[in-house]
């Protein structure tokens, strides 16, 4: 190194520089997930073994679902994210959008290897079952606190704030569940004019016993601040805090659930990595591993036997689990997402 | 201008006029391209980073080109005869068979669904059933009805013809709470539906009560910072620097924790008795006023400030010798001159205030979002940008139309700001 002359030296670097500039324009594979303990989770299952098994480095990131990202680089054609997890009705607009490559399935072992849900539309690939559950703390209530949705709705018996997400998806269910619908008849009620105002005169009820959470992070901090009483929460979160040495309580019955899943950004430049990666995070083995660590259902057909015995009790598919459950309506939400944000947001505003 | 006039001077004395006219224009036009050279960096970037994203942003609040872009036979159709016949239906069947190939129909359908809901399931079986569709179709408007009747209903034909033009005061009337009737005259929305003006009034109100806010306590700051002695000046402009120099989501952070349920507030009220349980103190219009106003404080301190600074203290002097009472001689001859410091500042905390974000987005509850976070929701959750577009026009010329009624109230030139020859 010492014989070497300058003008060498800075020869070499501009080459290097040139390598890297290179390099820069194919850039690292980059999957967009939910954050927090969730990501934790999918970086030991899935992003260390992509990067160990192919050698390539893989950039992860957190978003909170906004498609304004997606829509902007696609129609400026600068596209920086390559795979992208995301709910499924968000998932469905976004392809006939046309911002969202539509999949190949051979490349990723065929539709049959998943279960059905999982085929989501042209463009998904169903990589979790989630669900929302009711939670509270048992150090601050007990462990006889609410048990259903008209429990949550019991200001008397347990007052203070709840907290429910700030959508209309998901609350609108809630509300009609805790009137006394059963679960599968949520969506023919909220179908018609009556049936959504049923769901606002019940959510009125407690309208001023609300805290809106707006990330998946908030409800088991709040529970464990003690900010709310009670809470509406995705069912790995509130594991994850019982893992942590919470004692929260997780209420299934009137859970929703729904599938999560991969989308491959349209015009991606690294097509390719893309499938590789969600090939591996698809495989059952690895599949297992995630659930093993957060207790999201898998969609693989070979991937629930894999996981542990303890975590099965868990996951929202559990049949216990799924007794008065109720599945989120994908289409549904696709066409009155836009009205009923909007009459959700006024009813919240006033 | 002066310099000019000297330099021609002796051929004034010549009394050669037309050539003395000839090298005074010149020399004013010598000036004239030099400090537009020097502008000129500014005035790029105006027009870079801020003329150019306001037009595109103005275009997007009127610009809905999807149904015509993507829908060109049926909007050719429309366009010309205007009925929803048997060869609308027609041309709608070869426009869903091309953007089935194109995959655009979803962007069609997504800006239908916007006005009228239950367009997403129409257009998305449409496409499906056209591709496994018979050759000869007899009639077209009999294969549309048979998918679903709501292709022949008024109330989706209508919106069908609202979003035919490529520019449309669609959004625009949206964020007024409006929409055009079946006939194309204005009608309310439904009353559940309607939102808007509401925020609207709740931004301007919450903007107003901030500058109030600020104007009572900022005020005797100032005049304490600009008449006290050099180092307690120096003590004080720094307590003011200080939080302004701090990042912004730290204080609103701090904020949230200090207001908490277990925070430090409401534990210092519950160990002094104050309080049995727990005010509810932020994630309320309280945590709003209360952040905000500690955000916006330098921004009328400072200005006050330094319009304060050079206030003589003579005047209050003499005042008082001509036998004014202290209270009298302040608001008689020593507010009046602060004026200029102080419309200035409250005007730059409304301005500010009235487009706020983050702030009462982290501490406010859904009854305390401004026009801002309806911007962002649009912008980011829904993307439904034109609507986003249309909310940010209607911002910008409530601004707008205050700033004027301001510069109306306030005739006096002294205090307009950039009014002439102060």
């Amino acid at each position: 190194m010492t014989h070497l002359k300058v003008p060498t030296v800075i020869a070499a670097a501009t080459v290097a520089m040139a390598l890297s500039a290179t390099a820069s324009g194919a850039r690292d594979l980059t999957v967009i997930s939910w954050g927090g303990a969730y990501q934790d989770a999918q970086r030991d299952a899935f992003f260390q073994p992509y990067q160990e098994l192919t050698g390539q480095t893989l950039i992860d990131e957190p978003y909170n679902g906004e498609l304004a990202k997606i829509k902007a680089m696609v129609e400026v054609g600068d596209v920086t994210w390559d795979v992208v997890q995301m709910e499924a009705p968000e998932l469905e607009n976004a392809c006939d959008e046309g911002l969202l490559e539509p999949i190949d399935w051979s490349r990723i072992g065929g539709q049959d290897s998943v279960i059905p849900d999982a085929v989501m539309g042209d463009c998904g690939v169903g990589t979790i079952v989630w669900s929302v559950i009711i939670a509270y703390d048992e150090d601050r209530l007990g462990s006889d606190g609410p048990q259903n949705w008209a429990d949550f709705w019991n200001v008397e018996q347990w007052p203070g704030k709840r907290s429910l997400r700030k959508t209309a998806k998901l609350t609108l269910e809630a509300a009609l569940m805790a009137d006394g619908v059963p679960a599968d008849e949520v969506y023919q009620v909220l179908a018609t004019e009556e049936g959504v105002d049923r769901a606002f005169a019940k959510l009125d009820e407690i309208k001023d016993h609300i805290q809106w959470f707006e990330s998946g992070a908030q409800p088991p901090q709040w529970l464990a601040s003690g900010d709310v009483v009670v809470t509406a929460a995705y069912n790995g979160r509130i594991a994850s805090a019982v893992e942590e040495g919470r004692n929260f309580a997780s209420v299934w019955d009137g859970q929703l659930y729904a599938l999560d899943g991969w989308a491959i950004v349209n015009g991606s430049p690294n097509v390719d990595a893309a499938y590789d990666f969600i090939k591996l995070a698809t495989e059952p083995e690895n599949q297992a591993n995630l659930s093993n660590k957060i207790p999201y259902g898998p969609t693989h057909v070979d991937a629930i036997p894999a996981t542990d015995e303890a975590v099965q009790s868990q996951l929202p598919t559990n049949p216990d689990n799924l007794q008065n459950a109720l599945p989120i309506d994908t289409l549904f939400w696709i066409e009155n997402v836009e009205q009923l944000n909007q009459r959700f947001n006024n009813w919240a505003s006033q | 201008m002066q310099s000019s006039t000297y330099s021609t001077e002796p051929e004034l004395r010549s009394g050669n006029i037309s050539g003395l006219r000839r090298d005074f224009a010149a020399a004013e036009r010598r000036q004239k391209t030099g400090s537009l050279l020097l502008l000129l960096p500014l005035l790029l970037f105006t027009i870079v980073f801020f003329a150019t994203p306001i037009t595109g942003l103005l275009f997007r609040a009127v610009h809905s080109p999807e149904y015509a872009s993507f829908f060109p036979n049926s909007t050719e159709h429309l366009q010309s005869s205007g009925s929803f016949n048997e060869r609308f239906y027609e041309t709608l069947f070869l426009d869903i068979r091309s953007s089935d190939e194109a995959r655009t129909s979803g962007r069609v359908a997504r800006r239908l669904n916007q006005d009228q809901s239950g367009f997403i399931t129409m257009v998305k079986r449409a496409v499906r059933a056209s591709r496994s569709a018979p050759e000869d179709i007899t009639s077209y408007q009999s294969w549309f009805l048979d998918l679903d009747d709501r292709w022949g209903e008024p109330d989706y034909q209508n919106a069908i013809r609202r979003a035919v033009p490529k520019f449309t005061d669609f959004y625009l009337l949206a964020t007024l709470d409006m929409k055009r009737g079946e006939t194309g005259g204005f009608e309310k929305s439904p009353e559940n539906q309607a939102i808007f003006v509401n925020v609207i009034l709740r931004t301007l109100w919450i903007s107003f009560s901030v500058t109030m806010i600020c104007v009572l306590l900022g005020y005797p700051v100032a005049w304490t910072m600009a008449n006290a002695s050099k180092k307690w000046r120096n003590i004080l402009l720094l307590g003011v620097l200080f939080s302004f120099w701090t990042s912004l989501l730290v204080r609103t952070a701090a904020w949230v924790i200090v207001l908490q349920k277990e925070g430090p507030v409401n534990n210092a009220l519950q160990t002094l008795g104050l309080i049995d349980a727990p005010l509810q103190l932020v994630f309320n219009r309280f945590g709003v006023y209360v952040a905000l106003t500690h955000i916006l404080l330098p921004f009328l301190i400072f200005p006050l400030y330094s319009v304060m600074v050079g206030i003589p203290k003579d005047l209050m002097r003499a005042a008082k010798s001509l036998g004014a009472r202290p209270v009298r001689a302040f608001f008689s001859i020593y507010v009046p001159q602060t004026f200029p410091g102080l419309s200035a500042g409250a005007i730059l905390v409304f301005v500010l205030s009235i487009g706020y974000y983050i702030t009462p987005a982290l501490v406010g509850g859904p009854k305390d979002q401004m026009l801002s976070y309806f911007i962002a929701f649009y912008t980011n959750n829904t993307i439904n940008w034109g609507l986003a577009a249309a909310l940010a026009l209607n911002l910008l010329v409530v601004t707008l139309v205050l700033y004027s009624l301001y510069q109306y109230i306030i005739r006096d030139k002294r205090l307009r700001l950039g009014g002439d020859d102060v």
